[in-house]
């Protein structure tokens, strides 16, 4: 009964999304306040259904109705209770389901924290992401229905990939899906503002907190992931240049030009055709992402078993959203006229070239990404594209950027001069010169890469915090004129300290990591970049619903004991799949991070997995850094006040429009 | 500096950027491409003596045995024609016989595969795309040849 009140949810938060995506737009084109005010009932009322079915999903895991064929697919009785819940977006039904639900909490989150918009504006935004919520429940009803049944039902259900029986991916997907479609919000600002031909400041002011709580979660996600990854595959790295992977990491490149070319546009009333096609393409990245991810026509290690049929129909949900909203910006973008004025050296010009970078980064990872698809679609073979040319791309194009950001972040808009922010700068750059060659050379052996990209990192850091610096100086009490900088500058600080903080860990990790797979018989032990990894033998243990080989390996250094760990190589009952957990000693400074292999032999021997990151922890942390400061800058006092001002204006000024 | 001069300027830079990118994209993709063969294509002389390629297939029931230390052999089939291959390390969890595998790496002298990288994949349901498409071939091709002998 459950799930068919799930499936009937489903049906009729469609039937008010239709009306939700038409009624208040035509509202809002033949002036009728009546029919636009329709898109705040629609939207709630869809929201509402929304959350009834992903309920009755959750509850139909939590009390184990394996007469439900997603239930019976992808859950088993003896799976923790957890496991059950995050379950639900466990695969592909249920990721849906996820999708479309986060899409009705954002539309909802709109009318709420939106009340300063314009009628008009409110009604197109909410229509646009009502149209958006059509596909994805079209795509649920048609061809993926997470409520179908499975009669007779079975005994017990055929349990979750053990993958993604952990903490780590029991919240990823969500932060990364929070980000995906968060992005659908400024899309549907930036074709609402078209629909309407009205492009301006308050536009992009809209825009901006939108954009940065979505870049947040998509930052979140993507580090999440990555960190999954690290400790979960058992092989050490934390970013593979997967097709996935890339499929999370351009919209958050594009997202990241958008936040900043919104901000000129908001600020300087430039760049406003540039920054809507921005929009445009971060949303379609987003839909791109979930078709690569959907429909398993690239060889990824994260492709699970998947449908052709659903790859063809996101596809041409693209098609549809990028050609409409493209077709839209053709016929109204000779229209829009930016009136503001900027010198060569000027804040602006920085955040121009900010932008394109981020945008030839974007299509050289979308190159590589896509070139085996192109290749195979011309039947010229098939092929991938390694790791390697995704490295050689990155850092080079990605380098300029970091050296342009201390500039471009104290740079003044309109005109500035070279001279003036050389010298501005001078001590920051000297700064990160000296530290940045000092640890390089504390690191051993010196290696002209690392300190390359000390100095970046370090210069990076210094000049944000020397900008910090700036805004209290000469204050009559420096440390609390600290706590006045308005959230937005903080959310820009962080955004940039974690950018530097970043960089620290992937220069260090990627050039001081060592790696070895050894074999060791128990009490034999190896000993590499001085720590002494000494296996003692293998014991077997009993988990909820796996069995698990569990290896003791002790660490010491010059005779200390550093670490006990314990990596565990368990079967899980049901799949009878193999997984790895591996044992890590995470600290600031390294991780000592062991897998168990294979058992080799009668003597007790087993393959091992060893290795020692350093810094590898910066990484994540850089991630996590960057986040918070999204949410500073999303939850700067400005959008509030502003909201406050406008919301006492307009009662008139709306009622005039209408 | 007038608004023309400027808007050249900006012009000449973004491009500027544009084409350095494009040097690095098509010198790292040229070096980082890596094509796939099935054992069929292998033997027939298809793939490429000096360079690194991808070799895809099932493993062969029986045929995984362990060397010195790490040193594994096994061979990789389409169910028509086999690839022996040599690999050191540890291969990941879900490697086992009968089942797909994808190897990266490059051909000997003695036609053995010389692999720096085994892969299988994350869901036991699940077959690469490439590996299923090979099998199906070397199936088809097989039937063919059996059509062939007995007119």
């Amino acid at each position: 009964m459950i799930p068919e009140l799930g499936h009937f949810a489903l049906i009729l938060a469609l039937g008010l999304t239709l009306v939700q995506a038409t009624v208040p737009l035509l509202g809002s084109l033949f002036r009728r306040p009546a029919w636009m005010a329709v898109a705040r009932p629609a939207a709630f009322g869809q929201l509402l259904f929304m959350l009834l079915a992903f309920a009755a999903l959750t509850w139909s895991f939590v009390i184990n109705d394996f007469s439900v064929l997603y239930v019976a697919s992808n859950s088993n009785s003896a799976l923790p209770l957890i496991y059950r819940i995050s379950a639900v977006w466990g695969a592909h039904e249920g990721s849906l389901l996820l999708w479309g639900t986060m899409l009705s909490l954002w539309t909802g989150a709109v009318l709420i924290f939106s009340r300063s918009l314009t009628a008009e504006m409110l009604a197109r935004v909410v229509a646009v992401m009502g149209m958006v919520s059509i596909g994805f429940l079209l795509f649920m009803l048609l061809t993926s229905n997470p409520f179908e049944r499975l009669l007779p039902a079975p005994p017990d259900g055929r349990d979750l990939n053990p993958l993604l029986q952990d903490p780590g991916l029991a919240i990823h997907p969500p932060m990364l899906y929070m980000g995906y479609v968060g992005l659908a919000v400024p899309f549907a600002f930036a074709v609402a503002a078209m629909i309407g031909g009205r492009l301006d400041a308050a536009w992009a002011r809209w825009s901006r907190p939108w954009t940065s709580i979505a870049w947040m979660f998509l930052t979140l996600g993507i580090a999440l992931g990555s960190w999954w990854a690290y400790y979960e595959l058992g092989w050490g790295g934390w970013w593979f240049w997967d097709p996935v992977e890339n499929a999370s990491f351009l919209p958050w490149l594009v997202a990241t030009a958008l936040m900043h070319s919104l901000a000129v546009t908001e600020k300087r009333n430039v760049f406003k055709a540039w920054t809507v096609l921005l929009a445009i393409f971060a949303f379609s990245l987003s839909l791109l992402g979930t078709f690569l991810v959907r429909s398993g026509v690239l060889t990824s290690v994260h492709a699970f078993a998947t449908d052709p049929a659903r790859g063809v129909f996101i596809l041409i949900f693209l098609a549809i959203v990028v050609g409409s909203s493209l077709a839209l910006y053709a016929w109204r973008a000779p229209r829009i006229r930016s009136s503001g004025r900027f010198a060569l050296v000027s804040r602006e010009s920085a955040l121009l070239l900010n932008n394109v970078l981020l945008l030839v980064v974007t299509i050289s990872i979308l190159l590589g990404t896509l070139y085996p698809l192109i290749i195979d679609a011309l039947g010229l073979g098939k092929i991938s594209v390694g790791p390697p040319y995704f490295n050689s791309v990155f850092v080079p194009l990605t380098a300029p950027l970091a050296a342009l950001l201390g500039f471009g972040a104290l740079a003044r808009w309109k005109q500035d001069r070279f001279g003036r922010l050389f010298r501005l700068l001078r001590w920051p750059l000297a700064a990160a010169f000296v530290l940045g060659l000092g640890w390089a050379a504390l690191m051993a052996p010196f290696k002209v890469g690392a300190a390359f990209g000390l100095v970046l990192a370090l210069w990076v850091i210094a000049a944000s915090l020397y900008a910090l610096w700036l805004r209290v100086a000469g204050k009559a009490a420096p440390l609390a004129a600290l706590f006045r900088v308005p959230r937005g500058f903080w959310g820009m600080t962080l955004g940039h300290l974690g950018v530097g903080v970043f960089i620290v860990g992937i220069t260090l990790t990627s050039l001081y990591s060592t790696e070895k797979d050894v074999r060791l018989a128990p009490g034999q032990s190896h000993t590499m970049d001085g720590y002494t990894f000494t296996f003692e033998g293998v014991t077997h243990t009993e988990g909820p619903n796996y069995s698990a080989d569990q290896g003791l390996v002790v660490i010491t250094r010059d005779g200390r004991p550093i670490a006990t760990l314990h990596p565990q190589k368990r079967i899980y009952h049901v799949q009878r799949m193999p997984m790895t957990e591996a044992g890590i000693d995470a600290g600031l400074k390294r991780d000592l991070f062991v897998a168990l292999g294979e058992p080799l032999g009668q003597d007790g021997s087993w393959s091992l997995r060893l290795y020692v990151k350093p810094y590898v922890r910066w990484i994540w942390l850089g991630a996590l850094i960057m986040a918070f400061g999204g949410l500073l800058a999303a939850t700067d006092r400005r959008y509030r006040m502003a909201r406050r001002a406008e919301a006492k204006l307009p009662a008139g000024a709306a009622a005039g429009v209408a | 500096m007038k608004a023309r001069h400027k808007r050249l300027v900006l012009l000449l830079a973004g491009l500027g950027i544009l084409a350095a990118a494009a040097v690095l994209v098509f010198q790292a993709l040229g070096s980082n491409m890596s094509y796939f063969f099935s054992p069929t294509e292998v033997l027939e002389g298809k793939a490429p003596k000096e360079r690194v390629f991808r070799l895809g297939g099932l493993v062969k029931p029986g045929s995984l045995q362990r060397g010195q230390e790490l040193t594994v052999a096994f061979v990789i089939t389409d169910n028509h024609k086999d690839v022996a291959v040599r690999y050191t390390g540890i291969l990941p969890d879900l490697f086992a016989e009968g089942q797909g595998a994808i190897a990266q790496g490059r051909l000997n002298a003695d036609g053995v595969f010389i692999a720096d990288e085994v892969l299988a994949k994350h869901d036991e349901n699940y077959m690469p795309p490439e590996v299923a498409e090979a099998l199906e071939k070397a199936h088809q091709r097989g039937k063919a040849q059996m059509q062939e002998a007995q007119p």
